[in-house]
C-alpha cells in the first residue's frame, strides 16, 4: 500500500518530465542494447565455429604419432613412425564405440593433366573415410574395398583441383591425371565443402585408395594417421580413451613413459577455438558494460538536478508528514523505474539491433537468454547504484530550510 | 474548562552561529485551546518564524515544554515528528505550496499519501469533501497554473483540512493576495473556526489580527503583549464594505 503510493509518485514525477527522463533513459537504453547486441554477435560466432567444426564432422577422432606436447627436439610429429595398419587393425577390432575408421597416409606432389599441373595432397585412406569427413560426392563414385585390395590406381578430387587441371571446363570423371609421375584414374569429384574456420582449402586435395598411396607412392610401412568417428559425439571422449589405453599397450609403453601418439577428438578443437571466441565476448561486453556505466551515471546526475530543482516540494512533503525514508524512497524508485524501463526499452532495442545484424550484415548471432537476465539485472542495480546518493541527500534536507528555499 | 490543544511553557530556542549564541525566543509561555483562533503578530526578528517552526514540528526547542494535542514533542525523533505533523497539524505557507502540474484532488491528498492508515478510496472521498469545504468542489482536476491565486490558496487550505488536524497553522496565508482575496480567504478562516477549528495565523499586518479572537505580539523573543479580542471583525462584512471599483481594476 505505502510501497505503491510512492510507486505513484515517482511515476508522476517521471511523467512530468517526460523529454529529461527519456534523455537520461537513453544512456541506459544504448548500455543494456549494446550488451545485449554484442554478447548475441559472440555467441554466434561461438556457434558458427561449433557448427563449422561439426560439418567436419564433430564425432571424429584423430590419432596421430607423436606426442601432443612434442618440444622442437624432437621433430615434426609426422616423421615418427609409432603408428602402424596393426595398430588400426586392433583399433578397430577392439573399439565398440567407434562407427568407421580408415587408416590415412598422405604426401604432397603435384597432380598434372596435360600441359596444366598444380601442387596439392594425396590422400590416402579407406572407403569409410567420406563417411568420417562428412563429404559427399559431386559426380562419379568412391573406390571399393576391392580396389583397396588391389592397390588401383584410381582418384577422387576436389574442386580447387579439378578448376586447376581441368581449365576448360571438361568432365573430369574418366580422365587420367598424374600424382607424382604415377598415372591415376580420376572415377570422383567431391562436393565442395569452402574453406573451414582456419582458412584451409578443403577442396584442394586428391583421395586414393590407402594401399595405393602407401606402396606405390610414398613406400612406406607405417602410418601418418588414423581416423575415426565415433558412435556420436558424447561417446568421443570416452571412445579416445579406450583407445589411448590400447595403443598404449599395443606399443608396449612403461607407465614412465609418456605417449608416443596422439588422441584427439573434435571436442577439444571445438573447446579451443570457443575460447578464442569468448574471450572476444569479453571484450565486447567489457565496452558495452562501459557504456552501461555512463548509463549509471547519467541517471546520477540527473537525481541530482532534480533533488535540487525540487528542494522546495521535499520541504513540502516533509512538512505534511513525509519521513526522510519516504522521500529517501521516492527517488530511489524514481532512479530504479527510469533504469528498469530504459532496460526494458535497451532489450527490445538489443534484440532488434540483433535481427539487423543477422539480416543485413549476415553475421551470425545467437541471443543467450542469460544476457537479457543478467543486463535487466545490472539496470536495476545501476539505479540503486547510482540513485542512491542523491536520493539519500534528499532525505536528508532540513524541512525548514527546504521549504524556504527559492 | 476547554481542551488545551497547545500548551507552551518557558519554552527557549537558541542558535549558535560560529561564535555568537543567538537567543530566538526567550522563555515564552502560552496556551491555545480548542476552537480559538490566535493571530501571532511581530516584525522580523520578533522571533515570529521560529516560534512558527516549533509550533509546526519542523523544529524543537532549545529548552521549555512544548505539548500539542497531549503529546509532549521534546525529544520525539525526527519520524516521530513527521507522523505528528501528518495527523495533527495543516500547514498553509504564503507562496501556496501546492506541486506543480498536479490537479487540486492529487495536491490536497498528498498528506493522506503519508499516512498508511488511509485508502485510497477514502483519500479521494476526503479530498473531494475538503475541497467542497473550500468551495473548489467544481474544480478538482484544474492545476495550479489553471487557477488564480486566492484559489490556490483555497487549495492549500484544502490540504491543510484534510488530515482533521488539531490546528491549522498559516504561515503568512495572505501575503501574496490582494486585499479582496485576503479579505475572502479570512471568511473562509472564519467560517472554519466557527466550525471549532483551532487555527494559528502568524502575520505581521496588523488588519489580519482584527479578524481573531486572540492577538499574541512578540518582539525580540518575548510575549509582549497577550489579548483576547472582544471586537472581532467580519471579514464577510469587510469584504461587503470594499468599493466596488477596487475588484474591478
Amino acid at each position: 500500500m505505502r510501497l505503491l503510493n510512492l510507486i505513484k509518485i515517482a511515476y508522476k514525477a517521471i511523467i512530468l518530465n517526460k523529454m529529461r527522463t527519456l534523455l537520461t533513459m537513453l544512456g541506459i537504453i544504448i548500455g543494456v542494447a549494446s550488451v545485449i547486441a554484442m554478447l548475441a554477435i559472440g555467441e554466434g560466432s561461438k556457434e558458427s565455429i561449433r557448427s563449422t567444426i561439426s560439418s567436419m564432422g564433430s564425432n571424429m577422432i584423430t590419432i596421430r604419432p607423436g606426442a601432443d606436447d612434442r618440444g622442437p627436439a624432437r621433430g615434426s610429429g609426422g616423421n615418427v613412425q609409432t603408428l602402424t595398419l596393426e595398430d588400426y587393425n586392433v583399433i578397430k577390432e577392439k573399439v565398440d564405440l567407434l562407427s568407421n575408421s580408415t587408416p590415412v597416409v598422405n604426401s604432397n606432389g603435384q597432380v598434372i593433366n596435360g600441359s596444366n599441373n598444380w601442387p596439392s595432397s594425396i590422400y590416402g585412406v579407406y572407403p569409410e573415410y567420406l563417411d568420417i569427413k562428412v563429404v559427399g560426392l559431386q559426380s562419379g563414385s568412391m573406390f571399393t574395398d576391392a580396389e583397396v585390395n588391389t592397390a588401383s590406381k584410381v582418384a577422387l578430387i576436389g574442386q580447387t583441383v579439378v578448376d586447376n587441371v581441368f581449365p576448360n571446363g571438361e568432365e573430369p570423371v574418366g580422365q587420367m591425371i598424374r600424382f607424382n609421375n604415377i598415372p591415376f584414374k580420376v572415377i570422383g569429384v567431391l562436393e565442395e565443402k569452402g574453406e573451414n574456420t582456419f582458412g584451409q582449402d578443403q577442396d584442394d586435395i586428391v583421395i586414393a585408395p590407402f594401399t595405393t598411396v602407401q606402396k606405390r607412392i610414398l613406400a612406406i610401412d607405417y602410418l601418418n594417421q588414423i581416423m575415426a568417428s565415433a558412435v556420436s559425439e558424447d561417446d568421443a571422449p570416452e571412445a579416445v580413451e579406450i583407445i589411448t589405453e590400447i595403443l598404449r599397450e599395443q606399443h608396449k609403453l612403461q607407465d614412465f613413459e609418456d605417449d608416443d601418439f596422439t588422441v584427439r577428438s573434435m571436442e577439444e578443437l571445438i573447446s579451443t577455438f570457443s575460447s578464442t571466441s569468448e574471450m572476444l565476448t569479453v571484450l565486447l561486453v567489457a565496452v558495452a558494460g562501459i557504456s552501461l556505466l555512463i548509463g549509471g551515471i547519467g541517471i546520477m546526475n540527473i537525481m541530482y538536478v532534480s533533488v535540487k530543482e525540487r528542494t522546495k516540494e521535499i520541504g513540502l512533503r516533509m512538512a505534511v508528514g513525509g519521513k526522510g525514508s519516504d522521500i529517501l524512497m521516492q527517488f530511489l524508485i524514481e532512479a530504479i523505474l527510469i533504469s528498469i524501463t530504459g532496460g526494458v526499452l535497451g532489450v527490445a532495442l538489443g534484440l532488434g539491433a540483433t535481427v539487423f545484424i543477422e539480416n543485413f550484415l549476415n553475421w551470425p548471432t545467437s541471443v543467450a537468454m542469460y544476457s537479457i537476465i543478467i543486463s535487466f539485472a545490472v539496470c536495476a542495480i545501476t539505479g540503486i547504484f547510482f540513485g542512491w546518493y542523491p536520493a539519500r541527500k534528499a532525505s536528508a534536507l532540513d524541512p525548514i530550510t527546504a521549504l524556504r528555499y527559492e | 474548562m476547554a481542551k488545551e490543544t497547545i500548551k507552551i511553557e518557558n519554552l527557549k530556542r537558541q542558535f549558535t552561529m560560529g561564535s555568537e549564541t543567538v537567543h530566538a525566543l526567550k522563555g515564552i509561555s502560552f496556551t491555545i485551546e480548542e476552537g480559538e483562533f490566535v493571530t501571532i503578530m511581530g516584525s522580523s526578528g520578533s522571533g515570529k518564524s521560529t516560534m512558527l517552526n516549533i509550533l509546526g514540528c519542523l523544529d524543537q526547542p532549545t529548552s521549555g515544554n512544548y505539548e500539542i494535542d497531549g503529546v509532549k514533542v521534546k525529544n520525539l525523533s525526527k519520524n516521530e515528528l513527521a507522523t505528528i505533523r501528518n495527523e495533527k497539524i495543516g500547514f498553509i505557507f504564503q507562496s501556496y505550496n501546492l506541486l506543480a502540474r498536479t490537479s487540486a484532488i492529487e495536491n490536497v491528498e498528498l498528506p493522506l499519501l503519508y499516512n498508511s492508515k488511509v485508502t485510497s478510496e477514502e483519500r479521494r472521498k476526503r479530498a473531494i469533501n475538503a475541497l467542497e469545504m473550500v468551495g473548489l468542489g467544481d474544480r478538482l482536476f484544474h492545476t495550479p497554473s489553471q487557477l488564480s491565486g486566492g484559489q490556490q490558496q483555497r487549495v492549500a487550505i484544502a490540504r491543510s483540512l484534510v488530515n482533521n488536524p488539531v490546528m491549522i497553522l498559516a504561515d503568512e496565508a495572505t501575503g501574496n493576495l490582494d486585499t479582496r482575496t485576503s479579505y475572502e480567504i479570512m471568511t473562509l478562516f472564519q467560517e472554519l473556526n466557527k466550525k471549532g477549528i483551532t487555527i494559528t495565523f502568524v502575520t505581521h499586518e496588523p488588519d489580519i489580527a482584527t479578524f481573531s479572537g486572540r492577538t499574541i505580539v512578540l518582539k525580540d523573543g518575548e510575549i509582549m503583549q497577550d489579548y483576547k479580542n472582544h471586537k472581532v471583525q467580519s471579514a464577510a462584512d469587510q469584504l461587503a464594505k470594499l468599493p466596488l471599483e477596487n475588484h474591478l481594476s
